[in-house]
């Protein structure tokens, strides 16, 4: 990349001019690590409703997710990185949900889109989870009923400047899985069902 | 062709006092079953000899604080001559089952468990009275008119939970034909407003 010249002094949009540096990038291993996840999120789609529709509607070509890296829905936890919550989660559908981000491997985020996955939205009643944080911890919440694709496009960004910015380096060291998630504090036993809450 | 009120005049033929006079309303014929037990005889009948081969629907209500407390509503239609019946039976808190009607409309296999799950109304004879909504070992029966809008907490290790939802002040209440905006929006009301 050439040199520009703005305002009387030389600048170059990005770090990296291979004509004084050759094959080497200067980085540090937290920047190019999160760098490397933060560009290709992949998304497990939990779409439980209407939202379920707009998030279709983001992975197509008119609002585009894969501008962001995050084309490849994987329709298997294993291989996904980010876990969008699009729609109401019922209780009979909240442990299987559960389960499912149990079985993505780490790191993983949540991102809750909508209403009804953050806070239960319209149901207020005897079926539906009141917030999906109830049973996984939520990342980037997106208001709407449902959000417009722009606004999970948002919510992307802002989980990429979240994971640009943990200290993976440091979080290798412990222990990162937490004993429990969520406010309602469930825990699951090894074959996924519920163990009784301690209080 | 026969219209529907000629139809239910047949069915009140063939079981006499059992099936009510036909009530009319808005166009819609209403008969009373008297016995719960008899349903799913008189549903055959009207099936087979009068050709109300779909049941569209099968519901149920809760005549909450009166006697009987259940009131479970058939929906008859046929394809062949188009008319539409209403055929409605009641049934006691104490006794809460009457025959199921799944072998006369397969349709109904569903609709009796949705009956079930939501009412706690059984129905003898059903091949699988299973829950069809709510899962396997809830508690309760939520659409009784006794059972609180938020719900009750429950937690079954194995299967799953319930928690009490949050009602803000609710349930939000509309006045319909209020006289503004305001009366007519869903509001927090109390009984006495």
């Amino acid at each position: 990349m050439s040199p520009a010249v703005i305002g009387g002094k030389t600048t170059t949009e990005f770090g990296y001019n291979s004509k004084i540096e050759g094959e080497v990038v200067h980085t540090t291993v937290d920047a190019a690590l999160n760098w490397f996840r933060k560009n290709s999120l992949w998304p497990m789609p939990m779409g439980l409703a209407c939202c379920g529709i707009e998030l279709m509607a983001v992975g197509a070509s008119r609002f585009d997710i894969s501008r962001f890296g995050s084309e490849v829905m994987r329709f298997s936890p294993r291989q996904s990185d980010v876990m969008i919550v699009a729609g109401t989660v019922t209780y009979k559908m909240a442990l299987a949900v559960r389960r499912i981000y149990e079985q993505m491997v780490e790191p993983k985020w949540v991102i809750a889109m909508g209403a009804c996955a953050s806070t239960g939205g319209m149901y207020r009643s005897y079926a539906v989870l009141q917030g999906v944080d109830n049973i996984i911890p939520v990342d980037v919440y997106v208001a709407g009923c449902p959000p417009r694709p722009e606004a999970l496009l948002d919510a992307l960004i802002r989980l990429q400047n979240k994971v640009a910015h943990e200290p993976i380096t440091r979080d290798l060291k412990r222990d990162v899985a937490p004993d429990k998630y969520g406010r309602m504090g469930l825990e699951l036993g090894a074959q996924g069902e519920v163990l009784q809450r301690k209080s | 062709m026969p219209t529907s009120l000629e139809l239910a005049g047949q069915l009140r033929e063939k079981f006499g006092d059992l099936i009510s006079e036909p009530l009319e309303f808005r166009g819609e014929i209403t008969v009373t079953v008297a016995n719960p037990e008899r349903i799913a005889e008189v549903c055959q009948h009207a099936k087979t000899a009068l050709g109300f081969d779909l049941l569209i629907d099968l519901s149920s209500v809760d005549n909450y604080g009166d006697d009987p407390r259940w009131t479970v509503v058939y929906e008859l239609s046929g394809l062949g001559h188009g008319q539409h019946v209403r055929l409605k039976t009641s049934v006691s808190e104490e006794r809460s089952e009457l025959p199921t009607v799944s072998q006369v409309w397969r349709t109904a296999d569903w609709h009796e468990r949705e009956a079930y799950d939501m009412m706690g109304i059984r129905f003898s004879g059903h091949p699988d009275l299973r829950r069809i909504l709510m899962w396997d070992g809830y508690p309760y029966y939520p659409l009784r008119k006794d059972f609180p809008l938020a719900g009750k907490p429950t937690l079954l290790p194995d299967t799953a939970f319930t928690q009490t939802a949050p009602l803000e002040g609710g349930p939000f209440v509309t006045l319909p034909g209020g006289k503004d905006s305001a009366a007519r929006e869903p509001r927090v009301r109390t009984p006495e407003e």
